[in-house]
Parts: structure tokens; C-alpha cells; sequence
């Protein structure tokens, strides 16, 4: 076993421990005042709440799948877990261990354990190096001799489905788009990570191609116990391919469940609506009315109380006053939702109605 | 059926540069008036460009056509100069898939729809942004009158999209073409579209294709499939016919591959192999190399488009159709 595999986190707390936590994480983008004219004087300063206070846990050997609307801070909060940009609060726990924190564990380990593929193949790849090289330079960087980790990057492209000795060698513009995801997906596993992070991975991809990189993923975290943290706007796939949902809506977690709780029996209005706003395949009852009236709103300033309450049908006064706390549903406390309905203390059902122009009757 | 409003026969369309490739292969189909066909397909497929092609947009000089397109009176292919600026945006027109490229930035929206109607028409610039207001509000975008002196950049991505819908529709064209119109919207964005263009097809009475790669929102606005593959049409017929007996195995693999109820402990029904290379298509079936039922005449012989069994304007072009051929 190389020296980088025995630096790779081992299973510390069994099963049931999760694999990783994420507590109260919170990210705000300061938004950047036109400095062109320097006598036209500078409003309030205002923040893009990309994501405001998202908590959740991510068992091991599980697929997360997380749903939302652009903007609504599902890419930010990926992107926060791999420590890509910093958080301005909240902790992130990884089997048991503290993330860069005091006594805690380092994050380059973190970062070791933890791999991420993103929507735009092309992009990702260094296009001056060769698919071998791409898949290579991480472990290589991390240490492991030159040799080693050429072998090892020759095993990964036979693993995903390309010849090392046809694909090996070429660069990125001369990969097809699905090749192309194939290889992000090899140099991902190049660490034997425990958890990743796919952000759109499939999302850029022809439907045909789309299935086989969907098959390739479910076949490696079989054979690898893989953790998969699963982004993606395609509700059909998200369904096919989790095992629990979280849905979000202007940086907050609105509902998590099990797969089948959130698709069969949603909490949440938000959840509803997105899921009924998902295209027919029945040519003989195709969808007849809009479930939500018009775009995602501005995560700058976003509305006090309820986030969704402009664009809910059930709105009432109550939701405007507070904000829902994020409930359990039921007695397994798997499933819980971030909505004033659900709540008896609330006060909803006593709440009088709210005039609401943009919600859809 | 009475004269379609379009009839396209044996399209071909090869593009020649650095690399020459045979994006169109023969393409023939009709749209009858106020009918919405799908264009269904890939990547690589050939449906932009058959939509591309009807409004002559490719660079003529990188570009060889041959074949025949006739939109009501009008031979297509012999269009030049101002007939054939009369014709772009008067009997046809365009939405685009990115309305935040199809704009101009440096102009209101109003500004725009207002050009385009004096362009086309004899009519004073009051007139003409009345119509421009009147297009604004029955496209829903709220605050109509304001919206028309907003530039792009002010607007979101699905008012943008109801804005170039707007101006596609401001001649009122009897052709609409849609090149992926949904595409960039989130879903809940794009169900609002869709049924917007259902409404407006409706009330207008135009004909539309529309092209896109997602078979759910081809099914939620269309009235008959068209099925593209290595650019040709490799499957047509009514919604219904294509979507619930797909007779071409291309068809029936997209449909498989498209996750709807697939039980989430099963693998998904793939279609191996990558879309074909339209630099150098194979001499058969361009969907041979990667076909179950693939034979020697599959590898050797282009099929033609051919009835199938229980209706007539249900085709396939396929050597081993899934379904009995009408004629056997």
C-alpha cells in the first residue's frame, strides 16, 4: 500500500456515525456598488445570501441529492464543503473528526477524502496536459512516485470504460463530452476519496450518454463504498439516483427526507411546486397550469419570515411575521420540513390569509 | 390533408473549413398549418441546423445546400436580398435558446421590438410601439409599459426569454421556430414558457417547430415528433405514436435512457457508444454501430423513411423497425 493510501482517513466510527456534518454553514457575497462615478453616493451595503445557515448530515455509503432553483445557493454550499472558498461561519465534521480546526483533522487530509466533479468537463481539464498526466498529477503532487501514479492513473481510465492506451495519451479537445466526464471521474477517484461531490456532473451530457455515466457512478460506489453528495436540477435523475433529498430555496434547507418521502408525500409547498413544474412524458394529460408564478427571486436581501411566502399559494399573515424552524416530520426523524403548516405552536391555522399577487390560485 | 404551409424535400447541408461535415442528409418533412412539430434529438443530430437552415443563417460561403424548401408560396432556397430579409421575421421567425446573446445590449427591448416592426412594416413609430406594448403584455410579462425600457441586462432569464418571444412574434410570422427555447430556464421557469408558446400557437394559429433534446417538454407543447439522428430524420409521427410505440430502436433507447421510472436498484437502459461523427458518417445507418439489431444491410444501406403498421404518417427509417412496416 502506497503512502498516500495509508494517509487516507480509514472508517473511525462505524456505520452509524456520520460521514460527514455540516452545522450552521453561512456564506454572504458582499455585492459590489458600481464605483464609476465617485460623487453618486453609495447606498446601504447589501449581501447575496448564498446560504444562510444550512445544516445536514450525509451518512455513510449514501447519496445525497440536492434540488433547488438557481440561486438558491445548492452550487455555494458544494462548493463551501470542499473548502473551495472559506465560509463566514458554520463547522464541517468528517467521521467524527473536526475539519481544520484545533485538534482536528489537517485539510489537505480533508481535501484527500473529498473529491469534486463539476458540470463543465471541458473546463475542468488542463488542457496542455494528457489524460494520463490529468489523472496523475494529484496523487503525484501528493507524494506518490512518478511511476506509481501513472500506473495508477492507466488502471483508473480502464476502470471507467477508456483504453489506456487509445485515451492515454490524448488531450482534452479530443475527448467527446462524456469521455471527457469519464476522465474528471477517474482523477477524482485518483485519491480513493470517501466522498463525491457531484455538482451537474451529468447535467452537460446527451441523454444516451447521460445513462452510461449514471451506471458508471452507481458500479464505482458499490465496489468503492463511495459517499455521494449528488447536485443536479434534473428532478427525474435525482429521484433514480438518491437515496434521501434536500431541497433549497434562497440558501436555506426547506425540506430532507428519504427519496420516496420527499417525491411521494412533499411537506413543503416549495417542494410541490417544483416537483409538479417538471414536464409530462403522457401526451394525453399534459400539464395544464403553472404551479409557480415567475422567476426564482433575488437572493440579495431576501424577504424576513417565510423565503417562499411571496410565491406560496398557502401564505398566510403568520409567515410574514416569522421565520418556520425546520421541523421533524415524523418518528424516525428522517423527514423534516421548514414550513409553518407543520407546525401547531405556529399559530398558521388561526393566521388570516395573506394577499398575495404573485402566487398562483 | 390540404397544402402544408411548409414542405421541405431532401435537404442536404455540408459545412466545409477545416473539417467537412455532412450536418444535414437528405432531411424531408411538411408542417401543416397551425401544427407544432418536435425536433427531437442529440447533440450533433442536425435539429438546430434543419431550424438554421430555414432562415438561411449559415454562412454562405462555408456552407453547400441542396434540396427544396417552400414555406406557403415561397421557394426558400432562391430567396435573396430584401426578399429575403422580408421573409426572415415576416413569415418566419426565430426564438434562440440564450435570449441574453440574442439581443443587442446596448438597446432598450422596446427599442428592438419597435425596429423590427418598422423594418417590416409601413407604420408610424407610435403605431408600431403600441403593437410593441401590446406584444409585451400578451407574451405576461408584468409592468409591461416599464419592462419596455428596460435594457436585457435588467431582466431575468425567463422575462428575457417572454421578450424574445415578443419580438419573434412582433410580424406576426405564420412559421415560428424555437431552437431550444427552454433550455437555460430552471424547471419552474420553463413550464411557464412552455405552455406560454402552447397559448399564444393556440390564439395565433401559427405553426411551430420547436426544436429541443428534453422528449418531456417536446411532448408537453407538440402535436406530431420528429426523431433526428447523424442528420437525418430517422422517426416521425404523431406524439402519442412516437412516445408510447417508438419504432425505431435510435427512439426507443432515448426513451429508455431517460430516467422516469426506471426502479432506482436497477442499472439504466444505455445506449452504448458515442453520436456519430459527422465528418465521416458510416455508409449505412448511422445508428448501426451502436444498434442491437444491426445487420450486414444495416452497415451497407442508408433506410429510407417507411409506414408503419396501424398508421400511415407513423415512419420510421430503420432496416429492422420495431414495429411490422405498413407495407411489408
Amino acid at each position: 500500500m502506497s503512502a498516500l493510501e495509508q494517509s487516507a482517513v480509514a472508517d473511525r466510527g462505524g456505520p452509524a456515525q456520520p460521514l460527514l456534518s455540516v452545522k450552521g454553514l453561512q456564506k454572504h457575497f458582499p455585492v459590489r456598488e458600481s464605483g464609476a462615478l465617485p460623487w453618486v453616493k453609495k447606498g446601504p451595503a447589501r449581501k447575496v445570501h448564498a446560504v444562510d445557515g444550512v445544516d445536514f448530515a450525509v451518512a455513510k455509503g449514501e447519496t445525497l441529492g440536492i434540488v433547488g432553483e438557481s440561486g438558491c445557493g445548492k452550487s455555494t454550499t458544494a462548493r463551501l464543503i470542499a473548502r473551495l472558498i472559506d465560509a463566514d461561519q458554520g463547522s464541517l465534521v468528517f467521521d467524527g473528526e473536526g475539519v481544520a480546526e484545533f485538534g482536528g483533522m489537517a485539510l489537505k487530509d480533508y481535501r484527500r477524502n473529498l473529491q469534486m466533479v463539476f458540470q463543465d468537463s471541458f473546463a475542468s481539464l488542463n488542457p496542455r496536459l494528457t489524460m494520463e498526466e490529468a489523472i496523475a498529477f494529484g496523487p503525484r503532487a501528493h507524494g506518490l512516485p512518478a511511476r506509481e501514479a501513472s500506473a495508477r492513473a492507466r488502471a483508473l481510465l480502464a476502470r471507467v470504460g477508456l483504453a489506456p492506451e487509445q485515451f492515454g495519451g490524448r488531450y482534452a479537445h479530443e475527448l467527446s463530452g462524456g469521455q471527457r466526464q469519464r476522465v474528471n471521474i477517474a482523477r477524482a477517484l485518483a485519491f480513493e476519496p470517501r466522498l463525491l461531490i457531484l455538482d451537474e456532473a451529468v447535467a452537460a451530457l446527451d441523454k444516451s450518454v447521460q445513462a452510461q455515466v449514471l451506471n458508471l457512478l452507481r458500479e464505482l460506489k458499490e465496489e468503492r463504498g463511495l459517499t455521494y453528495l449528488f447536485i443536479s436540477h434534473d428532478l427525474h435523475v435525482v429521484r433514480y439516483f438518491s437515496d434521501r433529498v434536500m431541497v433549497m430555496y434562497l440558501g436555506q434547507v426547506v425540506e430532507i427526507g428519504a427519496v420516496e418521502a420527499i417525491y411521494g408525500a412533499a411537506r413543503h409547498p416549495y417542494t410541490s411546486a417544483l416537483l409538479s413544474a417538471v414536464p409530462s412524458m403522457d401526451p394525453a394529460n399534459r400539464t395544464q397550469r403553472s404551479p409557480l408564478a415567475g422567476d426564482p427571486p433575488n437572493p440579495i436581501d431576501p424577504p424576513a419570515g417565510c423565503r417562499f411566502r411571496d410565491r406560496c399559494v398557502h401564505a398566510r399573515a403568520v409567515c410574514a411575521e416569522q421565520a418556520p424552524r425546520m421541523l421533524p416530520l415524523d418518528a424516525g426523524g428522517r423527514h423534516f420540513a421548514r414550513c409553518h403548516m407543520n407546525d401547531l405552536a405556529s399559530g398558521y391555522a388561526s393566521s388570516a390569509p395573506a394577499a398575495n399577487p404573485e402566487a398562483v390560485q | 390533408m390540404s397544402k402544408p404551409l411548409l414542405s421541405v424535400r431532401d435537404l442536404n447541408v455540408r459545412f466545409h473549413g477545416e473539417r467537412n461535415a455532412s450536418a444535414l442528409n437528405g432531411v424531408s418533412f411538411d408542417l401543416a398549418e397551425g401544427e407544432v412539430l418536435g425536433l427531437l434529438g442529440e447533440s450533433g443530430s442536425g435539429k438546430s441546423v434543419t431550424l438554421r437552415t430555414l432562415l438561411k443563417l449559415h454562412p454562405p460561403a462555408r456552407t453547400r445546400m441542396s434540396g427544396h424548401i417552400r414555406v406557403g408560396d415561397t421557394d426558400v432556397m432562391a430567396l435573396q436580398g430584401r426578399a429575403l430579409e422580408q421573409y426572415r421575421g415576416g413569415m418566419a421567425s426565430m426564438v434562440f435558446q440564450d435570449p441574453g446573446l440574442a439581443f443587442d445590449p446596448l438597446y432598450t427591448v422596446g427599442e428592438q421590438i419597435v425596429e423590427t416592426i418598422l423594418a417590416h412594416e409601413r407604420i408610424g413609430a407610435d403605431a408600431a410601439r403600441a403593437r410593441a406594448l401590446e406584444l409585451m403584455e400578451r407574451v405576461q410579462i408584468p409592468q409591461a409599459r416599464r419592462r419596455l425600457d428596460a435594457y436585457p441586462f435588467e431582466m431575468s432569464g425567463g422575462m428575457r426569454q417572454r421578450a424574445m418571444i415578443a419580438l419573434a412574434l412582433a410580424c406576426r410570422p405564420k412559421l415560428l421556430l424555437a431552437d431550444e427555447p427552454t433550455t437555460a430556464l430552471d424547471a419552474t421557469v420553463q413550464i411557464q414558457v412552455l405552455l406560454l408558446l402552447r397559448e399564444l400557437q393556440r390564439e395565433l394559429g401559427m405553426s411551430v417547430i420547436f426544436v429541443t433534446h428534453d422528449i418531456g417538454a417536446a411532448v408537453e407543447v407538440s402535436d406530431r415528433l420528429a426523431v433526428m439522428y447523424g442528420g437525418r430524420i430517422v422517426e416521425e409521427g404523431s406524439v402519442a405514436d412516437v412516445v408510447q410505440r417508438p419504432a425505431h430502436p435510435y427512439t426507443a433507447g432515448l426513451l429508455a435512457s431517460t430516467v422516469v421510472d426506471v426502479p432506482r436498484d436497477q442499472a439504466l437502459p444505455a445506449i452504448p457508444g458515442a453520436p456519430p461523427d459527422l465528418a465521416a458518417l458510416p455508409p449505412g445507418c448511422a445508428f448501426a454501430p451502436r444498434c442491437a439489431h444491426a445487420s450486414a444491410q444495416c452497415r451497407e444501406q442508408v433506410p429510407a423513411l417507411q409506414a408503419m403498421e396501424g398508421d400511415e404518417r407513423h415512419r420510421a427509417a430503420c432496416w429492422h423497425a420495431l414495429l411490422q412496416p405498413a407495407h411489408a
